[in-house]
């Protein structure tokens, strides 16, 4: 191979987080401030790296549409199971690549400011570190267990990082429940690549890709529920219904922590990696014995499904939050259903684009709200907020931006991501369309009520009347994560995935006004829905938010709104079904320690024993004729026996 | 009538039967001894017999020994009892139970 030698810089890219995190942790952990200056240079040159890497690989990508760095072999269990650590290089890789280490190092800059003080500065970028290498460990891998074990060093980071003020019990409860949740999801994930190893006896993607394109239906019928048991890895990191609980919690953690986490990268993985495994997915609908009464319904619907709800599920309870990082959590969450719900109906170009725009803006408005919580003294409350349009212009403008682009307005970078999901939507399924369509009004209306309460109207606090413009290395990730915000939209993102992803369904664009009227030329049913959505979104939360100083909205709902309010109770039913599973698990373990081990076990050895002795002990009368009488018996006894034979 | 060798055998197990009666029944220990005694001898008189009728005289020596054995436990048994009964003032069997725990 003639790339041999450049490709060896994907394993430098790498390397050099967990060179970084190593050296804080062992080495330099004192000094707070270098172990910063370690480990964003870290990032940084990863990310220059994985910029150099992106462009010494367009002619291999033209050529062949993928290449591996040279693997390491890891372990070789003869010929049915033999893992390696090896990079994958493909379009989907390089530029998820380029974009977790572009938005992790913005993250990592502004970090330096938010972080200012802290007396765990080197622990937070030890984290911080540990966190990129696995993230890029993901993206780059090119197998099943390799991603799983990356997979779980993500689930550890950002144990470290959620729970990073852990003298506060909400967030060390929060780091628990996140790492428990995930787990759960993992488990089936496990389930998943054993039993893919298990029908194809491979774990490498590329192998696992030929094998099947050989032989289509060499997962028989358990196609749907093998691909179901991975789908059930990205559901615990993509935080989908039902094990969407953890991410709303992890908002504990400190603010750019949110955005690297729960914005561009981890929760981002589960949506990379279904796309990674797209070719698994079959349209076979046959389920194995028990699972039958799911026949007629393939994987991928289910997952489109589940994408679907979860969307609307996470917007009606974004509308009456009230945590400025709690909404952004629930748009996050409605956010990845959307791509979840793409890639269920075929659609993991537009799932993949709109995670890349999503990285952008998302990131983004959490740095924002970062910077608006930093003003405000660490306060969270919207309704406590107000007027910091005139405070904080450039948080304000940028933060507008990422809202723009998050509603899907024309032309910012959001408006052509969802609008290809919606298309593929409108294509595939028009329930999923409508839902699709509800969830892009509820976004709009959700996030103008945080942007007209937070930044409009007046202040309604002392913290929002004191508050000023975050220090400049606040404010300049801000503004440089507003141009992809803005952009993205025209880079082709699309195209460039689609190449390797539905090659058959690529488009190819024009020039710039072509490419910002495209969406209306191919799929023009899908942008006008979209676009209505945005405009009645816009005009309700007007209506209802423009002036408002409280929330109008629970008086006119009542009931709903407090659920919404409530998060539609799903914590507490878990806590009582964990409850009462733990009471019923107890209350057997009880019962089986009360009269099984200690009645049967103890009490009945040492009672028989103790029958017997009793008995025994009659014998021992003390009385010399009884004695001699037995002994006489028993050697009559002996007698007869030994005659008789 | 002949007599044989069984009727020799059957004389001393009736009197090895009565002496383990003795034993087991009575309740003086005297008594018990003296049981005790019918039994060793109903074994010489089986061990005569046997040497009789085997033309071998090596029963005949262990008689002798028995005796003399019998006659030196006579001595160390009797002199036992005195003793207990000098100190217990009884000589009934059921009144000695320190055996029982």
């Amino acid at each position: 191979m003639p790339f041999d030698d450049s490709l060896n810089l994907a394993w430098i890219i790498l390397g050099l987080p967990l060179l970084s995190a190593l050296a804080i942790t062992l080495f330099i952990g004192r000094d707070g401030r270098f172990s910063a200056q370690v480990s964003i240079s870290a990032v940084v040159a990863s990310f220059v790296l994985s910029l150099g890497l992106f462009g010494l690989m367009q002619e291999p990508l033209r050529l062949a549409g993928h290449a591996d760095a040279t693997p390491l072999e890891w372990l070789n269990l003869g010929r049915d199971l033999k893992i390696e650590i090896g990079l994958h290089l493909d379009r989907l890789s390089l530029l998820m690549l380029v974009v977790v280490t572009g938005v992790g190092s913005l993250i990592h800059i502004y970090s330096l400011g938010y972080m200012k003080g802290d007396r765990s500065l080197s622990r937070y970028f030890a984290s911080l570190s540990l966190f990129m290498f696995s993230m890029v460990g993901i993206v780059l891998a090119n197998n099943l267990v390799m991603m799983f074990i990356f997979w779980e060093l993500v689930g550890v980071s950002s144990y470290l990082l959620i729970g990073f003020w852990y003298e506060k019990p909400s967030a060390a409860d929060a780091c628990k429940k996140a790492f428990i949740t995930n787990r759960l999801g993992d488990f089936g994930f496990l389930l998943g690549i054993i039993m893919v190893w298990g029908l194809l006896g491979s774990v490498q993607f590329d192998e696992l890709q030929a094998r099947l394109g050989k032989t289509p239906e060499a997962l028989g019928g358990m196609a749907a529920l093998a691909g179901l048991l991975i789908f059930f890895g990205a559901m615990g990191k993509s935080a989908q219904f039902p094990l969407h609980v953890w991410l709303p919690d992890a908002m504990e953690g400190p603010t750019p922590v949110s955005a690297l986490i729960h914005a561009a990268t981890m929760v981002a993985a589960g949506v990379y990696m279904l796309c990674r495994v797209f070719f698994l997915f079959g349209t076979q609908s046959l389920w194995p014995g028990p699972l039958a009464w799911l026949d007629g319904w393939s994987a991928l619907d289910l997952i489109a499904w589940i994408g679907g709800f979860t969307a609307l599920l996470a917007a009606l309870i974004a509308v009456q939050q009230n945590d400025i990082k709690r909404i952004l959590a629930y748009s996050t969450l409605s956010q990845l259903g959307y791509m979840v719900m793409a890639v269920g109906l075929g659609g993991p170009t537009a799932s993949m684009y709109h995670l890349t725009t999503h990285a952008f803006f998302k990131a983004l408005l959490f740095l924002g709200a970062g910077s608006v919580i930093a003003a405000c003294h660490h306060e969270q409350d919207i309704w406590r907020m107000g007027g910091l349009k005139a405070k904080m212009p450039l948080t304000f403008w940028t933060f507008l931006i990422g809202t723009l682009a998050l509603c899907g307005v024309p032309p910012f970078s959001g408006f052509y991501s969802k609008d290809e999901i919606l298309a593929v939507a409108s294509h595939h399924s028009t329930a999923l369309f409508l839902v699709a369509t509800v969830v892009a009004f509820l976004t709009t209306f959700y996030m103008f009520r945080l942007l007209f309460v937070a930044f409009l109207g007046r202040e309604r606090s002392e913290a929002a009347s004191h508050a000023h413009e975050s220090p400049r290395v606040m404010t300049w990730p801000l503004l440089l994560l507003a141009v992809p915000s803005a952009l993205a939209g025209f880079w082709g993102i699309d195209t460039f995935f689609g190449a390797q992803l539905q090659p058959s369904e690529v488009s190819h664009p024009g020039n710039i006004l072509e490419q910002i009227f495209a969406p209306f030329g191919h799929a023009p049913l899908a942008a006008m829905f979209g676009l209505g959505a945005v405009v009645f979104g816009f005009a309700a939360a007007y209506a209802l938010y423009g002036k408002a100083d409280s929330d109008p909205l629970p008086a006119r709902l009542g009931d709903f709104a407090r659920a919404m309010r409530d998060r539609f109770y799903f914590d507490e039913i878990y806590e009582s079904l964990i409850g009462l599973t733990h009471e019923a698990v107890a209350r057997l373990a009880d019962w089986f320690d009360r009269w099984i081990i200690a009645g049967l076990g103890i009490r009945g050895l040492h009672g028989t024993t103790e029958i017997l002795g009793r008995g025994l002990r009659l014998l021992q009368t003390g009385n010399l004729q009884t004695y001699a009488f037995l002994f006489v018996a028993g050697l009559v006894l002996v007698l007869i026996f030994a005659l008789k034979c | 009538m002949h007599v044989g060798l069984e009727h020799y055998l059957i004389v001393s197990t009736a009197l090895f039967c009565l002496g383990v009666l003795g034993v087991i029944m009575r309740r003086n220990l005297i008594v018990m001894y003296m049981s005790l005694e019918l039994m060793l001898n109903a074994a010489n008189l089986a061990f005569v017999a046997f040497s009789r009728f085997n033309n071998n005289l090596d029963g005949q020596i262990m008689v002798f020994f028995i005796i003399t054995v019998a006659a030196a436990e006579v001595a160390v048994g009797l002199a036992l009892i005195v003793a207990l009964f000098r100190k217990r003032q009884t000589a009934h069997v059921e009144d000695l139970t320190t055996m029982k725990l």
